[in-house]
């Protein structure tokens, strides 16, 4: 437990240490309405951190996030354009997300797909959807209705709605995490599928949760992106799978399972949000963004696996551990 | 991934002329006659030598990859970083051209970069002990990353016009350059993996790591030569599509590593690792090119295609499972 406090320690020295290099030449990047500002805009990467850290937790992946966000976004925007109301949209996406999570799940819990395989076939199918639906048409901002693109920019006590829902679903999953029997077993599961099994968890149904888990957030965040950013296409939030799982890989949640703390996954979405936020006030082009994630990622599992080095046997104990 | 993996005793053994007709290659081979035909009844266009010729491009270059991937995932690891070392390579090659070298040069620099791309893969799974999956995950977005910062929104379009003959050259008649590649690296890989010491090693490595170690291979360096295989094939990979295309975005190939996995899936290679066979990666990757240009000649876009590779890539491996799921 102590090695888990002192990583999450590190990431948060890490991300001062980042915030005060930035304040150092730009002051005016640290200012509370700022740091608001940074942490609305990382909202989408908490909220789908949040999911996939659940898939991550029980030793599966879910690349499909991403394409299950730009449908369900799409869907909402049309819905919208149908004149549907927005809460009846609300929970529309979220159920769609959760069913398109359920189809992934599924498919590993009923017929052993290896998860990457699973996603990495719907991630195209789900985005390629979108276009059967639309046949690659855009819909812009004058396409939809005031309501529907004001919702999430509504400011209550000073943050907009689309923060509160953030901050509200990272208390909803610490809760579920720490506090029921699920989150137990999505951390059982990943720690040691055969001891979770004889204490009468199905590994099965527990990774079969986590996915329509985060299909549901991917599913809620697809609405809130095509609404905040006013419009929907096909290639919306591309290539965006890869920074929700260095936001959880950085968060210190381990890639083999049963490791990780929804501290951690928000601070690992934060210490993108925060780079990708800072780029262009320091000055460095956004096309270094993927490179940078993508040297977060090795680095910090690279960091993860140094800080994980367990005790077992002795006996050839270096060649068991390497395979 | 709770699968079962032990393995079954046949109580009776079976002759080596109704196993080679039962197999998953003979089935391939059957989808892929048949795909032919509905082809060539489906469009008057299909059966002409130049547009067969043409419609290898479809699978060449994923197929040059598919080789060395097959390997990897037969020894139980997966790079999807193949894409981004195409567009990394690209990239270094376009730059060097602009700097006015030669072909010669840009064939090195092009072989150069995949291996060096491969090498560092392989350095972080096999010297490091990482997980292959994540760390391909990363180095996806570093090396395509790299590829950005060079380019940003912009792209290298001049080649030496010599450079062109890798991926628009014909060696003879309709056989075109890939075409050779092709084959030259079906053969070299359907040695290594089915006719050496190495190949033995690789499915030793896949069916059990443990195993494997106590019986004194060398399992890191093995993967790490796997590793710099695939990265040395998509540096060949990348040097053909820049060829063909005579241009370099840092876009270039993305999303290659889902129709690489695809071929290697539907060639009969185990995801789980331990099986499959190079002859089975040459069908599957003469179906998908087949099914490509079947479908492209009948107009269907290229999203919609890539939704049909998703679906393939699932059902190949979704159909079986169900079926001896339904038989129980």
């Amino acid at each position: 437990m102590s090695i888990l406090k002192s990583r999450e320690a590190i990431l948060a020295f890490a991300i001062l240490a980042l915030l005060a290099l930035i304040a150092s030449r730009f002051p005016g990047f640290v200012t509370p309405g700022n740091l608001a500002r940074v942490l609305t805009d990382t909202s989408p990467l908490i909220l789908l951190a949040l999911g996939q850290m659940a898939v991550i937790l029980t030793k599966c992946i879910d690349l499909s996030v991403a394409a299950n966000l730009a449908l369900c976004g799409m869907i909402a925007a049309l819905m919208n354009g149908a004149g549907v109301p927005l809460p009846l949209i609300l929970l529309a996406v979220i159920a769609l997300g959760a069913a398109l999570g359920a189809v992934n799940g599924l498919m590993v819990w009923k017929l052993g797909i290896p998860s990457i395989v699973v996603t990495l076939g719907t991630m195209t199918i789900y985005r390629g959807t979108i276009f059967l639906l639309t046949g690659g048409a855009w819909i812009n901002a004058h396409q939809m209705s005031e309501g529907f693109k004001a919702f999430p920019r509504t400011i209550i006590a000073g943050l907009p709605v689309m923060t509160w829902i953030a901050l509200a679903v990272v208390a909803g999953v610490a809760v579920l995490m720490n506090r029921t029997a699920l989150g137990r077993a999505f951390h059982a599961v990943g720690g040691n599928p055969h001891a979770a099994v004889y204490t009468g968890i199905s590994v099965g149904r527990t990774q079969f949760a986590a996915f329509v888990l985060a299909g549901a957030l991917a599913g809620l965040t697809g609405y809130l992106w095509v609404a905040r950013y006013a419009v929907a296409y096909v290639d919306i939030a591309g290539g965006f799978e890869l920074d929700v799982v260095a936001a959880c890989v950085i968060g210190g949640i381990a890639i083999a399972g049963g490791s990780g703390t929804v501290a951690g996954c928000v601070m690992g979405a934060l210490f993108l949000g925060i780079i990708k936020n800072a780029l262009p006030v320091v000055g460095i082009s956004p096309f270094w963004q993927m490179a940078i994630s993508g040297a977060a990622i090795l680095v910090a599992i690279a960091f993860n696996a140094t800080s994980q080095r367990e005790s077992g046997r002795i006996i050839l104990k270096q060649a068991e551990h390497r395979t | 991934m709770t699968t079962a993996t032990g393995r079954q005793i046949p109580d009776r053994l079976t002759s080596p002329l109704s196993r080679a007709l039962k197999s998953w290659e003979a089935l391939l081979l059957v989808v892929a006659v048949a795909i032919f035909i509905a082809n060539s009844l489906a469009s008057p266009y299909f059966l002409d030598p130049w547009n067969l010729s043409d419609a290898s491009f479809n699978f060449t270059e994923k197929a040059m990859i598919a080789f060395a991937m097959a390997m990897l995932i037969i020894a139980g690891e997966i790079d999807l970083s193949v894409g981004s070392i195409i567009a990394l390579a690209s990239t270094v090659m376009g730059a060097a051209a602009a700097a006015g070298m030669g072909t010669p040069a840009l064939v090195v620099l092009g072989l150069g970069t995949g291996l060096v791309c491969g090498a560092f893969n392989g350095l972080l799974v096999a010297r490091f002990g990482l997980p292959s999956i994540v760390v391909t995950i990363g180095t996806m977005s570093l090396f395509r990353g790299i590829s950005y910062i060079a380019l940003g929104d912009g792209a290298y379009t001049t080649y030496p016009d010599s450079f062109a003959w890798f991926g628009q050259g014909y060696v003879w008649w309709v056989i075109t350059v890939e075409l050779v590649i092709f084959a030259l690296a079906a053969l070299a890989f359907g040695i290594l993996l089915h006719r050496t010491n190495f190949g033995r090693m690789v499915y030793a490595i896949g069916n059990n790591a443990t195993a494997a170690r106590f019986s004194g291979i060398r399992v890191e360096k093995i993967r790490f030569i796997l590793f710099l295989l695939t990265g040395l094939m998509s540096g060949i990979a990348s040097i053909c599509l820049t060829s063909r295309l005579g241009s370099t975005r840092p876009s270039i190939a993305s999303g290659f590593e889902l129709e690489v996995v695809t071929i290697v899936v539907l060639g009969g290679v185990s995801i789980l690792g331990g099986s499959g066979s190079i002859a089975g990666v040459v069908l599957a990757a003469l179906v998908m090119g087949l099914v490509t240009f079947g479908l492209g000649l009948l107009n269907v876009p290229g999203i919609v295609m890539s939704i049909i590779m998703g679906l393939l890539l699932i059902s190949v491996i979704a159909l079986p499972r169900l079926w001896t799921m339904l038989r129980k």
